[in-house]
């Protein structure tokens, strides 16, 4: 039997933090591929320290639900899941490539494959994508179009902003939108002045953050000039300083982030089938 | 006809001996049946007289059919508690079991029923034992958002927190539903109880965990008073009361030191302090490193009670239940305001005392 874990933050003041793991975690049991799809989280229950016995299978797949590595998926997660045997090195990670270990916990008689966080995988710039499609309306969006990924910047931890810089250069990469650029709430390049970054009329700007909260809903539609005052809401898109800004909200609530989690364990050993190409196809044709 | 479980059991008795709650059956060249508890022993049984025999006694076997599914330790163990099956036999238990047998899991009533003889569980919040007209469900994915909310619409940020909502059923449910259901609602509860039951639960006192916070909960660890452990027993009051919490603690502030304070009644245990314990003690750390100072106030004496009543309400969720008119209660809205008219200076102090000492 295998299962899939899905670790996440949580909150105890907010009850839509959780809702993203919630539903990816539920898109992924439909699926049917594991025999169990469990959520822990650090604020809410199960805790990540009682979810390994909750569960009946012996091969399990952890898989942090999380933007960046660091200090959760390297310190608190491990330690909390009783992964004794885990060390940083296991990844052999320049800050964005982390993969998979495989451990045992203490508590449970159980083969844990430790997954790295959702958010540096490849297939997270795909999310990314789709989210500017989701937030447009238009399966093709791109030309004409500006897309600014969004982070918290490197208050606590540089591979915060090493993540938002990976996906970023992949899109800009790719050619589909006119321009590509990285912004930041608490450093410079700035998103409070997101048009002076860009020469299109039209602007996607993607958060790259798991669930809708504080930072989401009301800091960054502030600072960018969307509303003055966020529980009055915004238009999609609005116009500020002459540009269109199309803004998506978190990432994370992006359906397809599910096929992230199905791509982590796969990566890691889990057997999934044709879980990938269904989840990619079954999570476009029900985005908004 | 012969019966599926009478056909299940001849067949698993020839793979290997079948025991279960009083019902014993072998196959050596012929078959073996007997159930002490009825007085029947009898052997050099042919296929046909094993299986008119077990059909004579169809509960033992079909207990034995339920028993015999493929489950998790954890959760046998569980669906076996819930009808008591280790102290009743086998006739008495089906006799009760038509009637409907039910225990109690945190605030909720889980009823196990025989239903056209087979199993169906029920599970309500036991407010609403005997209630009509609730909201009914099947599926045991929908426990989780049933529960996200107290009755008030208010964020439940712990799952055990005596505060579940009512109103809804899951009326009609397999084994393994009931068990799934009760996970989505008082998460690994079933998990800690089992290991509890094996003398194998893992409890982190409150030492080892303050000792392994980092970041932010950090803090915490330097919040030790030499060697008394009073802080504790307060965090302890606070969090996890029975007022406040239907685990049954069994933490204590480390393996020597027990806490003074009870750890409640609940069903099942609590094996560490929890993040709400840890979020709520950081607070308490940064609090506790002030320095007590004396504070003169002028208050009558029915003013001194008061304050004490509003703390008190506010300490066990009463203040929203106070009427509005009430103006007996001490802790009544229009009491209050007019003690704050009448006490409080321009600046919000208490009888006009600074918060700060002005040298």
């Amino acid at each position: 039997m295998q299962a899939l874990v899905v670790v996440a933050h949580g909150s105890h003041l907010n009850p839509d933090s959780s809702t993203p793991t919630y539903r990816h975690a539920d898109t992924v049991r439909e699926t049917g591929v594991f025999d169990e799809v469990a959520t822990a989280f650090w604020k809410e229950e199960p805790s990540f320290r009682e979810v390994l016995r909750t569960l009946n299978s012996e091969e399990v797949y952890v898989v942090p639900l999380f933007i960046s590595e660091g200090y959760f998926t390297e310190q608190v997660i491990p330690r909390e899941l009783r992964l004794a045997e885990f060390d940083v090195d296991q990844w052999d990670s320049d800050g964005t490539s982390a993969s998979s270990t495989t451990l045992r916990a203490t508590d449970v008689d159980k083969t844990v494959h430790y997954c790295g966080p959702a958010g540096t995988h490849d297939a997270m710039t795909d999310v990314i994508v789709r989210r500017a499609e989701s937030v447009t309306g238009d399966d093709e969006v791109g030309e004409g179009f500006g897309l600014a990924v969004v982070g918290h910047g490197t208050e606590r931890n540089e591979n915060s902003a090493k993540a938002i810089r990976y996906h970023a250069d992949r899109i800009r990469e790719s050619g589909r939108f006119d321009e590509v650029h990285d912004l930041y709430m608490d450093e410079e390049p700035e998103v409070d002045d997101v048009s002076d970054h860009f020469d299109t009329d039209d602007v996607v700007v993607v958060p790259l953050f798991i669930a809708d909260g504080y930072h989401t809903q009301e800091d960054i539609p502030e600072d960018m000039g969307l509303t003055d005052d966020y529980r009055t809401g915004w238009d999609t898109p609005t116009e500020v300083d002459g540009v269109n800004i199309w803004y998506a909200g978190a990432v994370g609530t992006e359906p397809l982030m599910a096929d992230v989690l199905l791509e982590r364990a796969r990566d890691a050993g889990a057997a999934v089938g044709t879980a990938v190409e269904e989840v990619r196809e079954q999570t476009r044709a029900g985005a908004d | 006809m012969t019966a599926p479980a009478v056909a299940r059991l001849s067949s698993a008795v020839r793979e290997e001996p079948v025991a279960c709650d009083g019902l014993h059956a072998e196959y050596d060249d012929n078959y073996q049946f007997s159930i002490p508890d009825a007085d029947i022993e009898e052997s050099g049984l042919s296929e046909d007289e094993f299986e008119t025999l077990a059909a004579d006694h169809e509960p033992y076997v079909t207990n034995w059919a339920y028993w015999n599914e493929d489950r998790a330790d954890a959760d046998d163990a569980f669906l076996r508690w819930l009808e008591a099956a280790d102290e009743t036999t086998v006739p008495e238990r089906y006799e009760s079991l038509r009637a409907g047998m039910s225990r109690s899991w945190g605030e909720l009533r889980i009823e196990v029923r025989l239903d056209d003889g087979a199993r169906r569980y029920e599970i309500r919040h036991s407010d609403d034992v005997g209630e009509d007209g609730l909201e009914p469900h099947d599926e045991p994915l929908d426990a989780r958002s049933l529960v996200t909310h107290d009755d008030d619409g208010r964020y439940r940020p712990l799952k055990t927190a005596p505060s579940l909502p009512h109103g809804w059923v899951f009326a009609d449910q397999t084994g393994r539903e009931c068990v799934e259901t009760v996970e989505y609602i008082y998460p690994a509860t079933v998990a800690n109880w089992y290991l509890e039951r094996q003398g194998e639960l893992d409890i982190d006192h409150w030492e080892p965990t303050i000792g392994r916070q980092s970041g932010i909960y950090g803090v915490v660890q330097t919040w030790n008073r030499g060697d008394s452990h009073e802080h504790v027993n307060w965090v302890a009051e606070a969090c996890c009361d029975d007022s406040q919490c239907v685990k049954r603690r069994e933490w204590q502030y480390d393996e020597e030191t027990d806490l003074d304070v009870p750890g409640g009644d609940g069903e099942f245990p609590c094996r560490e302090p929890c993040s709400l314990v840890i979020a709520a003690a950081r607070k308490w750390t940064r609090l506790e490193g002030e320095q007590e100072q004396a504070y003169e106030f002028t208050l009558t004496p029915s003013e001194k009670e008061q304050v004490e009543e509003i703390i008190d309400a506010v300490a066990d969720g009463r203040a929203d239940e106070i009427r509005e008119a009430d103006t007996s209660d001490p802790a009544n809205r229009y009491r209050a305001r007019y003690l704050r008219a009448k006490r409080f200076d321009e600046d919000g102090n208490l009888s006009g005392t600074a918060t700060e000492s002005s040298e």
